[in-house]
């Protein structure tokens, strides 16, 4: 048992060490982030209330769309240069690989995602005292982006240009965890007793997916490697 | 320990490549796999390593650890290397070795030396796996049958993009390999020059409307 934790470390370390010295995926999806919210005043208007108020939902919405651009990276590179059959062969089952490699997507691009949307929240007026909490239920929403998303990156290994097909599998799978982030932002803002709630439901999400992606996306690329 | 295919079929999408199949290979001895394109050396090798359920028959590994399956005892070498290009050589080496835990109390970097020394990989083991060429990068893809000892060795037409040198130190590696009762299944059509080898010519599979 130790010899596997030893392994599942190793590989999720190893896919840092990639995301780092390979850049470019982080780089796109902060560019996107940053684009597609600097895009929103531009197009409603500098009614500084109107985007205030929907501020919080517009980064988030962004969010959710940058970090679907670097999805495919999860399984794409190991599956081109053969190294996901190598695993394949290993002692770890493929669901921990599955884990190990959503975990390492979930660091190297949800948490810089979630730590950058303060910054771009005054792009949208966003009300500083507000920042804090955004954050809070960003790292503990992108998990589950991360985790539901290595399924569609599984089923879309060999589809070619498969990243639309990747966002339409996995959008819809993103409602709750938009809406119980949304919610858990509005509600820390009216000071109402439905954040701790809130918030519960959208770590559960996040919990539950953990469990339940790696498991799916590890029959997917099974299925895809044979 | 042997390895032992039985009546063996095979089948992708609705076509049947190997059909009834059987055949066994002894520890320490190779098996070669010969047959012209297409007629299914891949196929049964990545049906060996497990990527592949066979539509019938068994295949088995006796004598083997009973905790772990066929493919966890295997080494396989298909077309593409499985290394990364942004790593060294020597970190790639390290993954696989630390990734691939295998049996022996061997020191992780004692298996990674025994592996680049094996294919002479000494002096690149600083450059990025990236800026080799198509030859060095198959060595180094070979150098992964070192670093973790494991029974069975599955190559997938070994051989290309392998100068004479370099194909001498495979060659090298397999009579190792079968001498310390390993088992080797390979598919090449170039001849390794390899004692201690069986063959196994496999036929085109003729579909019965």
């Amino acid at each position: 048992m130790r010899g596997a934790f030893a392994t599942f470390v190793a590989l999720v370390r190893r896919d840092l060490v990639l995301a780092v010295r390979e850049g470019g995926a982080l780089g796109t999806a902060l560019g996107f982030f940053l684009i597609v919210v600097a895009l929103m005043p531009l197009g409603l208007g500098p009614d500084l209330n109107l985007l205030s108020r929907i501020a919080s939902g517009v980064l988030w919405i962004a969010l959710l769309l940058a970090a679907l651009l670097s999805l495919p990276r999860i399984f794409e590179a190991d599956y081109e240069d053969g190294a996901l059959e190598v695993m394949a062969m290993g002692e770890l089952p493929m669901e921990m690989v599955a884990a190990a490699k959503s975990l390492a997507h979930w660091i190297s691009t949800g948490i810089p995602l979630a730590l950058m949307a303060p910054m771009l929240g005054i792009l949208l007026n966003l009300d500083l005292a507000s920042a804090p909490v955004l954050v809070a239920t960003m790292l503990a929403g992108t998990p589950a982006i991360s985790f539901l998303g290595s399924i569609g990156a599984a089923l879309t290994l060999k589809a070619r240009r498969g990243g639309l097909l990747l966002a339409l599998l996995v959008l819809p799978l993103y409602i709750p965890t938009l809406i119980f982030g949304i919610s858990t932002v509005n509600a820390a803002s009216l000071a109402s007793d439905s954040f701790w709630p809130s918030f519960a439901i959208l770590v559960a999400l996040s919990l539950g997916s953990a469990v339940l992606g790696p498991i799916a996306a590890a029959a997917a690329v099974k299925f895809q490697i044979q | 320990m042997k390895l032992a295919a039985e009546s063996l079929v095979l089948v992708r999408g609705s076509r049947t490549i190997v059909d009834g199949l059987s055949f066994a290979v002894q520890a320490g001895r190779a098996l070669a796999l010969t047959g012209p394109n297409g007629v299914g050396k891949t196929t049964l090798i990545r049906a060996i390593a497990g990527f592949l359920t066979p539509a019938s028959g068994t295949i088995r590994l006796d004598g083997g650890e009973p905790d772990l399956t066929l493919a966890e005892q295997s080494h396989y070498i298909g077309h593409l290397n499985g290394m990364k290009s942004s790593l060294t050589v020597e970190e790639n080496l390290a993954f696989w070795a630390l990734y691939l835990r295998d049996a022996t109390a061997v020191a992780l970097q004692d298996r990674v030396s025994d592996a680049l020394a094996g294919f002479e990989l000494d002096v690149l083991r600083d450059i990025p796996a990236g800026y080799l060429s198509a030859g060095q990068k198959r060595r180094l893809g070979l150098a992964r049958l070192l670093v973790a000892r494991r029974p069975v060795w599955l190559l997938d037409e070994p051989t290309v993009s392998l100068d004479a040198r370099s194909t001498e130190l495979l060659a090298a590696a397999v009579d190792r390999h079968t001498e310390s009762n390993g088992i080797v299944i390979a598919a090449t059509h170039l001849a390794l020059g390899l004692s201690r080898t069986d063959e196994l010519q496999l036929s085109p599979h003729r579909a019965v409307a």
